[in-house]
This record gives structure tokens, sequence and C-alpha cells, in this order.
């Protein structure tokens, strides 16, 4: 639904050239929601104004619903007719929600079918109809100073949807909301998803907004996409930065002859309560030394630390059972052998 | 000089003073808005970015606004000619009023319009909105109250202007107390203007602080 490639922006400051995008290739199927999420500065803003191009990319191309958007741009900072027509089938969400104090919430939903060209009695009825949707109906009169800043958002949700977009694109819409209306407001976003099949495409700095709504995610560093692919994609790939910090876990082992492994739930086996099945069938006491499971869909899918008795070599068929099951299945280092090689790292570091 | 022989002249003076100040404002609001609108938008990083017409604009501005207005007008008095077909009385006044006015205006529409949140510009960007409904809709609604405050300013500064346009042929309560107060030392002639002339900006201010406070107000109570 949205694919951008090889997509780069370098900005000139006072001579000198900042890169905020440093060849983004991102791909966004229909009907999911798809966080990218980094740090301030890691050039996830960028990237989502390079979508609708309120920022002009310096090379690379952005395609929306199969349409290059980058081949419609003209030269100067305006944008032509067919630009404009294709940013009115993309819905944006911002995080301080840029309302209109000057007009009525209605007519701040009206505002973008007045672009469309809407007759006015038409253009009441689908804002009525569109606040009636993200639960804001008795509000209509009311100026945006006098809602909350959840109310807020969902107007500027409500104007978003305005055009009838395939596409909603979110600029950190939760991050100036409490943890509450965070949640109230991912929600609808949800909501939206599912019952208008609409993409979502969302950048944010917490983790907790990819983990609660996004199918799929992206990881961003200094402009560049260190990691993307659904979660459980993410999971299931070793040693991945997103999935360790969506699922993270922690612990040690207990003694010396022990084994820590973590297990990676994601798919079938999920469903199953294969660490009893373990337990049961080799007659081994298991601990759980630390554990991070989400329920999405039905599905279990998360990691979990494990520690069984006995050195790496008398659990080889315990893990291989567990892999049997269709778990992935990861033997953490001893704490000792980390040391080693964090003092390799040093020694290293030090030349 | 007794108040029946001061109050035709006062009423006269005030009358011709409302009259140059209303058209010439009218005038200015006109042409200082679409202005100071371009000053913004052809900014660096404006929707318009036009380096050149920036330059160029700001300098004609700032020339308009680096003369003294009394300067100003005895400089005009061929275009006031040209345009009115004479340089004296309060319709040819309007003429040099209304360009003393403008560039000061539209710096004060610059500012307004600038003070307009960002975001504001984007989202209707997102919306696919052109520069007609950014202006129409986006710039000149949410700078409203801070466009009228400019207005108030720039009509007071007009009467100030107007009462020295008295001394270059301009009528109104200027040159009535040039003529009277001054000129013919009647002092009691001369407290009078001064007493219109508060009362005259006092009742403008009010005005238009009623209007603005009117505008803020929406939105801020049910």
């Amino acid at each position: 639904m949205i694919t951008t490639s090889g997509l780069t922006k370098v900005y000139q400051s006072r001579g000198r050239e900042v890169t905020a995008l440093d060849g983004v290739d991102l791909h966004v199927r229909e009907g999911e929601v798809y966080g990218v999420i980094g740090q301030s500065g890691a050039g996830k803003s960028s990237l989502i104004r390079c979508v609708n191009l309120l920022e002009r990319p310096t090379t690379g191309t952005v395609t929306v619903d199969g349409v290059d958007l980058t081949a419609l741009a003209g030269r100067g900072r305006r944008a032509g007719k067919e630009l404009r027509e294709a940013r009115s089938r993309i819905g944006m969400v911002f995080q301080h929600f840029n309302l209109l104090s000057s007009r009525t919430v209605q007519a701040n939903v009206e505002l973008p079918l007045e672009i469309l060209g809407v007759s006015g009695r038409e253009r009441s009825r689908k804002a009525l109809e569109l606040l009636d949707l993200v639960g804001l109906a008795d509000k209509a009169k009311a100026y945006p100073t006098q809602l909350s800043g959840g109310q807020k958002q969902r107007v500027g949700i409500a104007r978003a949807l305005a055009g009838d977009p395939k596409v909603l694109l979110s600029d950190e819409a939760t991050s100036a909301l409490d943890p509450e209306t965070t949640r109230s407001i991912l929600q609808l976003l949800r909501d939206l998803n599912q019952q208008l099949g609409l993409t979502v495409l969302l950048i944010t700095h917490e983790m907790d907004v990819v983990k609660s709504v996004c199918d799929s995610a992206a990881l961003m560093k200094n402009g560049r996409v260190i990691e993307s692919g659904t979660v459980a994609e993410l999971l299931a790939t070793p040693g991945s930065e997103l999935a360790g910090e969506l699922f993270p876990v922690t612990g040690t082992a207990t003694g010396p002859d022990h084994t820590v492994v973590d297990v990676t739930f994601h798919g079938e086996a999920a469903v199953r309560p294969v660490i009893s099945q373990l337990s049961r069938t080799y007659n081994i006491d298991i601990s759980i030394l630390g554990a991070a499971m989400d329920t999405v869909a039905g599905r279990q899918i998360g990691r979990m630390r494990i520690e069984l008795p006995g050195g790496y070599e008398d659990n080889v068929v315990p893990v291989g059972f567990l892999r049997e099951q269709g778990l992935q299945v990861d033997i953490v280092e001893s704490a000792a052998d980390a040391d080693t090689e964090f003092a390799a790292l040093v020694k290293d570091g030090a030349k | 000089m007794t108040w029946s022989e001061m109050q035709p002249l006062l009423t006269q003076g005030t009358y011709d003073t409302l009259y140059m100040v209303l058209w010439s404002t009218l005038v200015t609001v006109l042409g200082g808005l679409p202005i100071g609108i371009l000053l913004v938008l052809t900014d660096k990083g404006g929707l318009l970015q036009n380096q050149p017409l920036n330059k160029v604009l700001g300098v004609i501005v700032n020339i308009g606004r680096s003369l003294p207005f009394i300067i100003l007008l005895i400089f005009l008095i061929p275009v006031t000619t040209a345009v009115v077909g004479t340089f004296i009385g309060p319709t040819a006044m309007i003429v040099p009023l209304a360009i003393g006015a403008l560039p000061f205006f539209a710096r004060l529409v610059e500012t307004a319009v600038r003070e307009v949140d960002h975001g504001l510009i984007e989202a209707v960007e997102s919306m696919g909105g052109g520069i007609p409904t950014l202006v129409g809709k986006v710039l000149l609604p949410q700078a409203l109250p801070s466009l009228v405050a400019g207005v108030t300013t720039t009509v007071i500064t007009l009467v100030g202007y107007s009462a020295m346009a008295g001394a270059v042929g301009g009528e109104g309560l200027g040159s009535k107390a040039i003529t009277y107060g001054f000129q013919r030392f009647e002092t009691g002639f001369m407290v009078a203007t001064v007493v219109v002339l508060i009362v005259l900006v006092t009742v403008i201010q009010l005005l238009g602080d009623g209007v603005v406070r009117l505008l803020a107000r929406r939105g801020r109570t049910a």
C-alpha cells in the first residue's frame, strides 16, 4: 500500500549537510498497522512527511496505493493539483492535533471536505457521521480549546478520515497524551483499521504503541531502517533488537550447573502448553526466569527465559523437544562466557 | 472664543478627520493585507518561496516606514495631484495617508500571520489544500484577533498622521488646531481639540479591544 524505495533526505543547514534519511526502503501492506519506532533524530518524522510529500525527498520514490507521488511533485515547495488530489486521499494525524481554534469541532472536520468541494449539506452530514464514529457526536458545536487532549485527537482522526482515505499517517499521535488516553486512541486506530480496512503507518518513540497495535514494525536509527517485518518475523529473527525491546526477558542462571535458554513463541506452537509437556515428558524441573508474553489474535507471542537443570550436554534432548514443537530456542550464554567476551571487547577497544 | 464659536469648528474638524482616517484605513487594509501575506509566503521556507520578490517587497516596505510622514506628505504631492486632481482638502489627503500607513500595516499583518502555528499549515497541506484555502481558511481566520488589533493601531496612527496633514492643506482637527489654536493663540480651542482627539483615540482603542476580545473568546467559553 505504501512503498518507499531508496528514500534519502538531506537538509542544508548553514552550509552543512544533514542526512535525515539514508536510503529507506519501507513496505507497508494493505490493511496493516505499521509502526516505525526510533529515538528523536532517527529520521522517522522526516520519513512520514516524505510519504505525503510534505517534505520532498532528496532522492528515491514514494508510492501510495499504486500512485508514484514523487512523480507528481513539482519543483518548488508548492504542491501541484495532482499531488494535492493524491494528498486528499491520505489522512494524517499529528502529535499536537493541529486543529483550527477559530472553527468549531464540526467545522474542523468539514475543512477537508471544503477543500474537496463537497456541498454544504453533504459536508455537515459527513462530519457528524465521522464525529459519531470517533465518539464525539455531542461535541460538534464545541471549540477545540474546550476539549481534552484525547478528544482533540479524536477530532483530528475524524478530520483525517473525511476524505475517505485508504491510508492514515499518524505522526506521534499519542505522544502528547497520558497513558490512559493513549490506550483509548490506539484502540480507536485499531478499530478503524479493522472496520474500514484502513492501512495505518504510524511513527512513535514508545515501544508500547508498537506492542499494542502494530502488525509490523520497523526500527530506525540515524536515518536508516535497521530492522523491519511483522511482529512474528521479528521475533523469529535471532538477535533482533526490536524483538528484544518488544519482549524483553532478563534473568541469569541460579547456579553453575544450569542451562538457561530463551524460548520464543510465534505461530502454531504457542497455543499448546509446551512447557508443562516438556516437564512431564522428561521429568525435569523447569524454572521460569523471566517472560514477556502477549496474546495477539488468540495466539501467544513473546519469549520466555527458562532454566533447565544440568549443563548444556545434559539438555540436548529437551531442547530438541522444544525445537520439534516449532519453537525457537536460543541458548543463553552463561555469565562467565559473557564476561570473557566482554573482556575481549575491552582489549580490542584498547588497541 | 466662546463654545458656540468653537462647537461648529470642532464638529467639522472631527467629521473631516474621521472621513480621512476611515477612507485611508480602508485603502491601507486592502493594500496591506496582501502585501503582508505575500511577505510571509515568499519568505524562505514559505509556500511561495521567492527570495528576490521577498527582498524587493521588504525594501519597499522599509523605505515607506523610514520616511517621516510630514516629508512623505510633501514628497507625494505630485502623486496626490495626479490621482485626485488636487493636493488640498480631505479627499486629497487620503492618498498620502494610505501610502504612509500601508507599509506599517503590512508589517503588522506579516507579524500576525507569521504567528499562525506552522502545524496548521502542514495540516492543511496534508489535506490537499492549496494557497487560496491556506490563506482564506487558515491564515486569515487564525490571525484575525491579531489583525484586528493591528487595524486598531493603524487607525490611531492615521489619526496622528491626519493631524499632520492639516499642516499641508488637509482639513480636520489638526488643521483646525493649527489655524485657531496655534496661529491665533486660542488656548481654549487648543485644549478643546486635544480633548476631542483623546476621546476619539480612546473610543477607537476601546472598540478595537472589544472586537479582539470577542474574537479571542471564541472557544474559550461555551
